[in-house]
C-alpha cells in the first residue's frame, strides 16, 4: 500500500484520500523541529568562526573562500574576491534597543540569541542524535512499506527531458496538478524529496561527524572522503543552506497549493483532492 | 545503570517539556535549566560513551610535513605573565620542574633536560579549536603514559589533571583527561613544536597534546600533573578551566 492511493472516501461531496501514513507524519514534524534547531544552533556555532576553508586545515592566517565579518561597523559577506555589504543582516545587525552586535548571523536566526558557543554545541550535538535516529527510521519504514519505491522514485517516463521540461514549465506558471494527478507527487517534487532524504541529510550527518576529532581517529576514511576536515565543514555549511532553500521552496509551494489542506493532511493523513476543472 | 538513569532523564525531560521546550530555551539568559541539565546532558553522555566504544585505542590521523599549516596561530593565553613565570623564562626554564603527584606510588619531579633525555615521540597532527579553525603542526615530547608508568598509578586513580602556569583574571588554567586518553600512545607532554623548542605563545616549556580532543584540552604551560579519583573537588568541578567558565563539554572528542 502506498501513502498516496490507499483509500478514497467521500465527505460532503469532496474526494478525500488517505495520503500520509503515521510514520511519515511523525517523521515530518519531528524533522521540522529538529532541523530548525540544528540550523539555528549551527548558525551560532558558525558565528564562533565565520570563515570557511577548503582542505585539511584552515585558520585566520589561511585563505578562506567565504567570510562574514565587520569593518568600521559595516557588515560584509565575502565569497572569493567578491565582497558585498550586508549591514543590518550579516556581520553587523540590530541588538537590544538601538545597540548593534557584530555577530556573523543575527540573534533572531540563532539559538541561543546571544553569543554562547557552548550552549549551541550542547543543543546541536544532542539534537544530532534525534536527527540521525529519525532519518534511519524513515529509511527503514520507507523502504519497508514501499513508500519510497512507490511514491518517491520517479518512473523512467518521468525522467525524460520532455516530461521534466513540462514539469518545470508547470511550476513556473504556478499550474498545479488537479484531480487524479494531484494524488501523486510530481517529478520535481519527487526529485527534491529524494535529494533531501538520500543526499542532503546523509551528507550533513557524515560531514558533521568529520568535524569531530574523535570520529576522525575512529573513522579516518571520513576525512579522506571529504578531502579534509575543512572541506567537510564547508560542505556542511553549503548543504545546510541547500536545506534552507528546500525549506523555503517547500513553504512557498504549500502556501500556493493550499496551506490548510496541505498542513491538515500532514497532521491527519487525509488529503482533499483538488477537483479537476471541466 | 547510569545508562538507565540517563534514558529515564531523557524521557522525563521530553515528557515534561514536550516540543515547547525547544522554544522556551530560545534565548540565552532565559533558557530552561531543567532542559539543559536533564536533556542536553544526555547528548554529552552519549557522545562520550559511543565514541569511546567506536574508537577504542585508534590513533588520530598523522600527516606528512607537506600538509603542515604555514602559520600555526596561537589562542587563549599567549603568555602567563606572572613574576614566577617570567623568572623561569629569564633562566631558560633551567629551574623549571614538572611535578607528578596525587594518587601515584612515587611522586616525582622532572627537569626539562630530564624529559628531553627520555625516549620521545614526534607526530604531525591536526589541532581543532572548538570555535571551528584547525592547524596542522608537528609535536615532539614524552608520552604521558611512559611518565605515569614510571611514577606508578594507585588503583583509585581515574583522571589525570594538568595544572598550568597561566590564569584568566586570577583563575588558574587546568585540564583533565581520563585514563584511556592518558595512556594513549599519541598523548604527549610536548616540549617542541615544528622542530623548535616550544614558544611562549604555544605553551613553553611543556604542553599537553591529547590528539583526539579539541584545542581547549591541550593545556599549555603545564607545571604539575596530578592523578585523582574524581574531578568534582577542584576548580569549579567541571574538570577544566573552560568547562567551568563557559560550560564547554568535558569530553571534547566532538
Amino acid at each position: 500500500m502506498s501513502d498516496l492511493d490507499r483509500e478514497s472516501i467521500h465527505e460532503g461531496g469532496a474526494r478525500v484520500v488517505y495520503r500520509h501514513r503515521l510514520p511519515t507524519r511523525i517523521w515530518h514534524w519531528l524533522n521540522a523541529v529538529v532541523i530548525l534547531v540544528m540550523l539555528m544552533t549551527g548558525l551560532m556555532i558558525f558565528n564562533a568562526h565565520p570563515r570557511l576553508y577548503w582542505g585539511r586545515y584552515g585558520a585566520n592566517p589561511d585563505y578562506s573562500w567565504l567570510q562574514i565579518g565587520d569593518r568600521d561597523e559595516q557588515g560584509y559577506l565575502r565569497v572569493g574576491d567578491q565582497t558585498i555589504g550586508t549591514t543590518g543582516f550579516l556581520g553587523v545587525s540590530g541588538g537590544q534597543g538601538d545597540q548593534t552586535v557584530d555577530t556573523a548571523f543575527p540573534g533572531w536566526l540563532t539559538i541561543p540569541s546571544d553569543y554562547d558557543l557552548a550552549l549551541a554545541r550542547h543543543w546541536h550535538l544532542t539534537f544530532a542524535w534525534l536527527f540521525v535516529a529519525a532519518i534511519i527510521s524513515y529509511w527503514i519504514f520507507g523502504l519497508g512499506n514501499r513508500h519510497i519505491w512507490r511514491d518517491l522514485l520517479p518512473s523512467r517516463g518521468e525522467l525524460t527531458p520532455r516530461h521534466l521540461l513540462h514539469d518545470v514549465k508547470n511550476h513556473a506558471l504556478l499550474r498545479f496538478p488537479k484531480g487524479e494527478a494531484a494524488r501523486r507527487y510530481n517529478t520535481l517534487q519527487k526529485l527534491s524529496y529524494l535529494g533531501v532524504v538520500f543526499v542532503l541529510i546523509p551528507v550533513q550527518i557524515l560531514t558533521g561527524l568529520t568535524m569531530s576529532p574523535g570520529m576522525d581517529a575512529a573513522w579516518p576514511w571520513l576525512v579522506d572522503v571529504f578531502g579534509g576536515r575543512h572541506s567537510a565543514r564547508s560542505i556542511h555549511f553549503i548543504c545546510a543552506m541547500l536545506l534552507v532553500l528546500f525549506f523555503l521552496v517547500h513553504i512557498v509551494m504549500v502556501a500556493l497549493v493550499g496551506p490548510i489542506n496541505e498542513i491538515w493532511s500532514m497532521i491527519t493523513g487525509r488529503y482533499r483532492v483538488p477537483a479537476e476543472r471541466h | 545503570m547510569a545508562g538507565l538513569i540517563a534514558r529515564r532523564k531523557l524521557l522525563a525531560g521530553l515528557a515534561v517539556g514536550g516540543s515547547s521546550v525547544a522554544l522556551s530555551a530560545w534565548t540565552g539568559p532565559t533558557y530552561n535549566p531543567f532542559f539543559q541539565e536533564n536533556v542536553l546532558s544526555v547528548g554529552e553522555w552519549l557522545n562520550y560513551r559511543v565514541q569511546r566504544a567506536i574508537m577504542g585505542n585508534a590513533l588520530a590521523q598523522e600527516f606528512p610535513e607537506s600538509e603542515m599549516s604555514p602559520v600555526f596561530r596561537t589562542n587563549g593565553n599567549t603568555d602567563p605573565g606572572t613574576p614566577e613565570y617570567q623568572k623561569l623564562v629569564a633562566d631558560h626554564f633551567a629551574d623549571w620542574r614538572l611535578r607528578i603527584d596525587g594518587l601515584v606510588v612515587s611522586p616525582t619531579s622532572y627537569s626539562l633536560a630530564e624529559l628531553q633525555a627520555m625516549p620521545s615521540r614526534t607526530q604531525i597532527t591536526r589541532h581543532d579549536c572548538v570555535e571551528g579553525w584547525s592547524a596542522v603542526g608537528k609535536w615532539t615530547g614524552v608520552q604521558l603514559g611512559r611518565l605515569l608508568k614510571q611514577v606508578g598509578l594507585q588503583p583509585s586513580a581515574r583522571f589525570i589533571v594538568f595544572h598550568c602556569a597561566d590564569n584568566f583574571d586570577g583563575t588558574p588554567y587546568y585540564e583533565s583527561i581520563d585514563l584511556v586518553d592518558a595512556f594513549h600512545p599519541q598523548t604527549l607532554l610536548a616540549y617542541a613544536m615544528n622542530g623548535e623548542p616550544l614558544s611562549i605563545g604555544h605553551g613553553a616549556p611543556l604542553r599537553l597534546r591529547v590528539e583526539r580532543q579539541l584545542g581547549y584540552k591541550q593545556a599549555k604551560y603545564v607545571m604539575r600533573v596530578e592523578a585523582v579519583t574524581a574531578l568534582s573537588g577542584m576548580g569549579g568541578g567541571g574538570g577544566g578551566y573552560w568547562e567551568d567558565a563557559a560550560d564547554y563539554y568535558w569530553y571534547a572528542g566532538v
